[in-house]
């Protein structure tokens, strides 16, 4: 994608008049009522937007971070955060490859990205590097045929107000948790996606076409709503390391299914791990929330997640429908001093629900993983089915793995089953290998992929072969 | 092809081999009996290169190189293939995968590349089919849900597939039945060339009525007290290890 294009996917979220301003903004760091005016202004919200921002706010100010978690980090100053930035100038941009960090180029060669798709991600103002063709045209071509709307969020609320009125906060309210609150008043950018009765997307919806160039948003709100019969495949992230200067990650990722409706949700994330000392890492503290809110309703979370210093988040699904059901998927991989804190919570709450949850984690390092995870079934939830599978693969004997599963159990109709497994990788599984003259190094790598296998099988194609490169990338020098 | 001289190994505190001498020239079959913990298992794992077992003094020396210097893989590279007694499981990684990577990772070490797909799936079900086992195993994950005698099928089908100089099969025939053992010593014997060597630890002579040994080596107490021809293995299936003992310490 020629980055005159991307230029324009940034401008035209400003094109009420706003470009000259942005350009030269800086917002100061601190958060008060007149910076979430700021925002709402700088996006052309509609007032409700702001009523909404600034109640989400008020919220926010009662209420205190939550401390449960397995997770040890010093507390943040809310204060010190700016809560709005505007896109780089082309001028500020490295102006080559030669410019981007020589180990961000190396990852990216690991991964395999596409030598023509590097200096896009590492944010570089060239103009001619690329083919002419525009990829992103065509694609919203499609698209429009189809009768679905991508856009970004700040676009939905302009264009699609009513739409966005009707679903957002249905999912997540403001009050929900202590980030989402934040996330609520502050957000700046994100994804709306609406497919119409019956439409099955015709193609998988990815991030990359929504990209703002070099900033990635902070507090991001998604909304993906499938309206009955319809089916939509959505991917976020990619796995180049997304370089970020702001520490603090806190989206918002709601999801409506209606009756029939299909959404699968992946995630692949590799988040800069910052410099070697894993200063500059993130905190990445997210709620992600599915609703299958018609009967016969499905809605999967998969996702490979690693890099973030700090990880908080647990895609649940709640599944009011009759029949609906929700699955979650996920490899979450730590290695130096990485926590996370992850898993999921499957709500049942209407009669002959399924969910299924596999969660595998990979400690390595003096890392150390939680999985946690609620299995709730409510009074009414008459034969409500759940399979549980949780793994941890610990390598090397400095990290940690904990898990802390919740079983609710409201009717007695209902069936749960919970699978643990906690393993060494084993020193006769290597040993095994490389007696074969398989290097270790190599070994370790088969070893993991084999513990992923039932993950990455549910990831769109494209993603489970990225995934695999990531995982060999991420655990790199983690054994001897 | 290997010599092994005065070697001592400690596992622990334990001393378990206290001044072994082997030598194996290639084109031979060496056995290697011996009463429940003399050091039979003790003495492949310590060539193959596992952890946990510390040479205090010997040598190793396979083809004129030491093989205490190299790392696991590089021996398994050069040729030097044990087949394990407690074949492991490896969930999610399948047989192929397995056979493949390390068959490569051989080529690599010789310098040439990458077996090319069609040639490897003809190699795999050629070598599948001589050890009676049906090709679809190849998809299942290494050793997952093996009965015993599949497990040392397996173990002889790499070797078959990785071709190893030295092979060094550690009770092979344990848990088998006549059948399965049959098989398993019809593979060994596959292997048999002017160019390989092949070392069976086992517990009973009834496996060299199958894969008739060059010589029989008697391990006892951490050394070797006794060698002979096939016919010292019959020996001892009849007279136990009573005897060698007792000549050791006369």
């Amino acid at each position: 994608m020629a980055s005159e294009e991307m230029e324009q996917l940034v401008r035209r979220e400003y094109k009420q008049g706003f470009v000259t301003d942005i350009e030269s903004d800086t917002v100061p760091p601190g958060l008060d009522e007149s910076t979430i005016a700021f925002i709402s202004q700088k996006k052309g919200e509609p007032g409700w937007m702001l009523e909404w921002r600034l109640e989400a706010y008020h919220q926010w100010l009662k209420m205190t971070p939550p401390s449960w978690a397995h997770l040890e980090y010093p507390s943040i100053d809310y204060q010190a955060i700016s809560y709005f930035s505007a896109p780089k100038k082309p001028e500020d941009r490295p102006q080559s490859l030669d410019e981007v960090d020589p180990k961000l180029l190396e990852t990216y060669e690991k991964l395999g990205i596409p030598l023509h798709e590097r200096a896009a991600l590492a944010g570089v103002a060239v103009d001619a590097v690329f083919d002419s063709v525009s990829v992103t045209t065509t694609f919203k071509d499609k698209l429009h045929e189809a009768g679905v709307i991508f856009c970004s969020i700040s676009e939905a609320i302009r264009e699609y107000p009513e739409l966005v009125r009707q679903y957002l906060g249905t999912v997540v309210p403001q009050a929900d948790n202590y980030f989402a609150a934040l996330n609520s008043a502050v957000f700046t950018d994100g994804s709306f996606v609406y497919v119409p009765e019956g439409v099955k997307c015709p193609m998988e919806l990815s991030t990359y076409f929504r990209i703002n160039a070099a900033n990635t948003g902070q507090f991001e709100r998604t909304l993906i709503v499938c309206d009955k019969r319809a089916q939509v495949s959505y991917l976020e992230g990619c796995t180049a390391p997304q370089r970020d200067e702001n520490q603090l990650h806190a989206a918002v990722v709601e999801l409506v299914a209606l009756e029939d409706a299909y959404i699968k949700y992946s995630t692949v994330q590799n988040w800069y791990p910052g410099d070697e000392n894993g200063k500059g890492g993130i905190y990445n503290f997210v709620t992600k929330r599915g609703d299958c809110r018609g009967d016969r309703s499905r809605i999967s979370w998969t996702q490979v997640e690693t890099g973030s210093a700090i990880t908080w988040k647990y895609p649940s699904c709640m599944l009011r429908g009759k029949e609906s059901v929700g699955e979650f998927y996920s490899v979450a991989v730590t290695n130096g001093r990485q926590q996370a804190d992850t898993g999921t919570k499957m709500i049942h709450i209407g009669e002959n629900t399924r969910s299924t949850i596999v969660a595998k984690g990979i400690a390595a390092g003096r890392s150390d993983q939680a999985y946690r995870g609620l299995v709730k079934i409510g009074p009414r939830a008459r034969g409500a089915r759940n399979y549980t599978q949780c793994d941890s693969l610990l390598i090397g004997d400095q990290c940690g793995a904990h898990t802390f599963p919740y079983q609710e159990i409201g009717n007695s109709t209902a069936i749960v089953e919970h699978e643990a497994t906690t393993s060494k990788i084993a020193d006769d599984q290597l040993f095994y290998c490389r007696a074969r003259g398989i290097g270790e190094e190599d070994a370790v790598s088969m070893i993991v992929n084999g513990f992923c296998k039932d993950v990455f099988q549910e990831l769109p194609m494209e993603f489970a072969v990225e995934a695999e490169a990531l995982l060999n990338v991420t655990l790199e020098g983690s054994v001897g | 092809m290997l010599e092994v001289k005065d070697l001592h190994v400690t596992i622990g505190n334990e001393v378990i081999l206290k001044g072994l001498d082997l030598t194996v020239n290639a084109g031979e079959v060496h056995a290697i009996m011996g009463p429940n913990g003399a050091g039979k298992s003790t003495l492949s794992a310590v060539i193959a290169g596992k952890d946990g077992y510390e040479v205090t003094q010997g040598t190793i020396l396979f083809e004129g190189q030491d093989v205490l210097e190299m790392a696991i893989e590089e021996r398994a590279r050069a040729g030097l293939l044990l087949g394990f007694q407690y074949p492991i499981e490896i969930p999610g990684v399948k047989n192929i995968y397995l056979l493949k990577a390390a068959l490569n990772a051989q080529r690599a070490a010789r310098g040439e590349g990458e077996i090319p797909a069609p040639e490897f799936m003809k190699l795999v079900r050629e070598k599948s089919a001589e050890m009676k086992m049906d090709p679809s195993f190849l998809q299942r994950a290494v050793n997952e849900g093996f009965s015993g005698g599949e497990k040392k099928r397996n173990e002889i089908l790499q070797m078959l597939v990785l071709q190893p100089k030295l092979a060094m099969l550690d009770e092979i025939d344990s848990g088998l039945d006549i059948d399965a053992m049959k098989v398993v010593a019809d593979g060994v014997n596959s292997l048999r060339s002017a160019d390989r060597a092949i070392l069976l630890v086992t517990h009973y002579q009834r496996l060299l009525n199958h894969i008739v040994p060059d010589r029989v080596h008697v391990l006892v107490d951490g050394r070797i007290v006794k060698s002979g021809d096939k016919d010292l293995a019959l020996e001892l299936e009849n007279r136990g290890y009573e005897w060698i003992l007792e000549e050791t310490v006369a």
